[in-house]
């Protein structure tokens, strides 16, 4: 029983990655990626959304009529989207300033949706909170990573602390533009997509 | 009872809707409070930013009473007036107020050089009081950068014609190109430099590039900030905008008759 929770929470990790093998939630991984600060507070956010949309769906799923079912799953999620948002506000009110809109749109984020309809529907309620943690987790991976060699080669911080010191602040690093725009981290996914596909070849897709 | 019944259904559908209205309610309304903090200390943050008043470890909003007074003032005649419920220093919005039909009006489109569209006819302007009376007097001014309207702060010095400091509260440009408008290095020049000449005209501009000092104009001449040409451009029009006659002119043409402390 313990392996099979573990399996749940683990492989969405790397082995069934929804932004590097589903490529979902790609919109918000290029938006809110720009700094490490709003990559976290935003990983922690849809974390949060997608593991109690998935325990809440299945808790209900019994009962969920079938005419309905999105509805009712998309009205779990915003709900729960809300809150986090004003929790945002609330106790982490400079980055909620930067990430604006975009957290707003994990309503939209087909992770959350996905699951719900994937995993949430046909499990009981501990396995499928346990797949939200692991699929938020993997997204948490990617935009964690990304968010880091952006900010670290775009603006030279970690975090907002200098830590490859700019020219403008009288350092040696000149700091690469494209990194703070969102085509970089388009390229970024890409490039993190191959180094997993080199890893683990059986997910490359048969032609 | 089955679970695609219409009883089933409506039942369903309501019961979830209630869960979730109360949730998102409850989280709402006992938040609020702190979030609404936030936003106040903020915004005294930044006006204490360009006054050049922020020290660590201080608390914000009794420096902010201990050394600022607000006044609002109506721009067409630059006189102060009197405060009243909804011109309250305290609760005044530039947002709400530019909106309203009865205290914002629209700007007509030759003359909107900050592209606001419409803007409130009053503003709130902040005095800096020191030991010899007002020292500086901070300026709200909010104009359309590359994505986003900018809204900032710029303080002039009591002879009304010197930059004191200058930052940006709220905007959304790019990080790291226009987000740079909050580096504390790119900010820190605006300190000293002349924003009138004599003869009242403006004269700072931001230019494209890297200000020459041993230029003649070095001294009302801005940095542009590199690869965010339209944000530069937009800093560049709000502050025409608000120190010309359509935005302070009028109040600092008063103050400049009157004295700071008149």
């Amino acid at each position: 029983m313990a392996s099979k929770y573990k399996k749940v929470l683990l492989d969405p990790l790397f082995n069934n990655n929804p932004i590097a093998l589903q490529i979902l939630g790609v919109c918000s991984a290029l938006a809110v990626t720009s700094q490490l600060k709003t990559s976290v507070v935003m990983s922690m956010a849809v974390i949060f959304v997608v593991a109690f949309s998935n325990l809440a769906v299945s808790l209900i799923r019994n009962h969920i009529p079938s005419s309905v079912r999105i509805i009712v799953e998309m009205t779990i999620i915003a709900s729960l989207v809300i809150i986090a948002d004003q929790l945002i506000k609330a106790f982490a009110f400079d980055v909620s300033k930067q990430l604006s809109v975009y957290v707003g749109l994990i309503i939209t984020n087909c992770i959350i949706m996905g699951r719900a309809e994937a995993y949430a529907l046909q499990n009981p309620p501990g396995a499928s909170f346990i797949d939200g943690l692991g699929n938020g987790l993997g997204y948490s991976f990617v935009l964690i990573v990304v968010g880091f060699v952006r900010e670290l080669f775009g603006a030279g911080k970690l975090f907002g602390y200098a830590v490859l010191p700019s020219v403008n602040d009288g350092g040696f690093y000149v700091p690469n533009g494209l990194l703070l725009l969102p085509p970089s981290a388009f390229f970024l996914i890409g490039l993190l997509i191959w180094a997993i596909r080199t890893w683990k070849p059986e997910q490359i897709e048969e032609e | 009872m089955q679970a695609d019944s219409i009883k089933k259904t409506l039942g369903v559908s309501i019961g979830v809707c209630l869960i979730c209205s109360i949730l998102v309610c409850s989280a709402v309304v006992s938040l609020k409070a702190i979030q609404n903090d936030n936003k106040k200390i903020d915004k005294l943050k930044n006006i204490l930013l360009a006054g050049d008043l922020l020290e660590e470890n201080t608390n914000i909003e009794e420096t902010f009473k201990s050394k600022i007074k607000s006044a609002v003032v109506d721009l067409g005649s630059g006189k102060e007036v009197d405060e009243t419920d909804v011109l309250n220093a305290e609760s005044f919005d530039i947002k709400t107020m530019a909106r309203d039909p009865e205290f914002g009006m629209d700007i007509p489109s030759e003359k909107d050089l900050a592209s606001i569209k419409r803007m409130p006819k009053n503003m709130v302007v902040y005095k800096v009081s020191g030991k010899d009376g007002v020292e500086k007097i901070i300026l709200p001014l909010y104009g359309k950068g590359l994505w986003s309207t900018m809204y900032g702060f710029m303080a002039l010095d009591k002879d009304l014609k010197t930059i004191k400091g200058f930052t940006f509260y709220e905007h959304g440009e790019t990080p790291g190109l226009g987000g740079e408008v909050d580096n504390p290095k790119w900010k820190s020049q605006w300190n000293g430099k002349k924003a009138f000449d004599d003869n009242g005209e403006i004269l700072i501009t931001v230019i494209k590039g890297l200000v020459d000092p041993t230029n003649a104009k070095a001294g009302h001449q801005i940095d542009g900030l590199s690869g965010s040409t339209l944000t530069t451009r937009g800093i560049d029009n709000l502050i025409k905008f608000w120190l010309g006659k359509d935005g302070y002119g009028p109040y600092l043409k008063q103050l400049k008759g009157g004295g700071l402390n008149g």
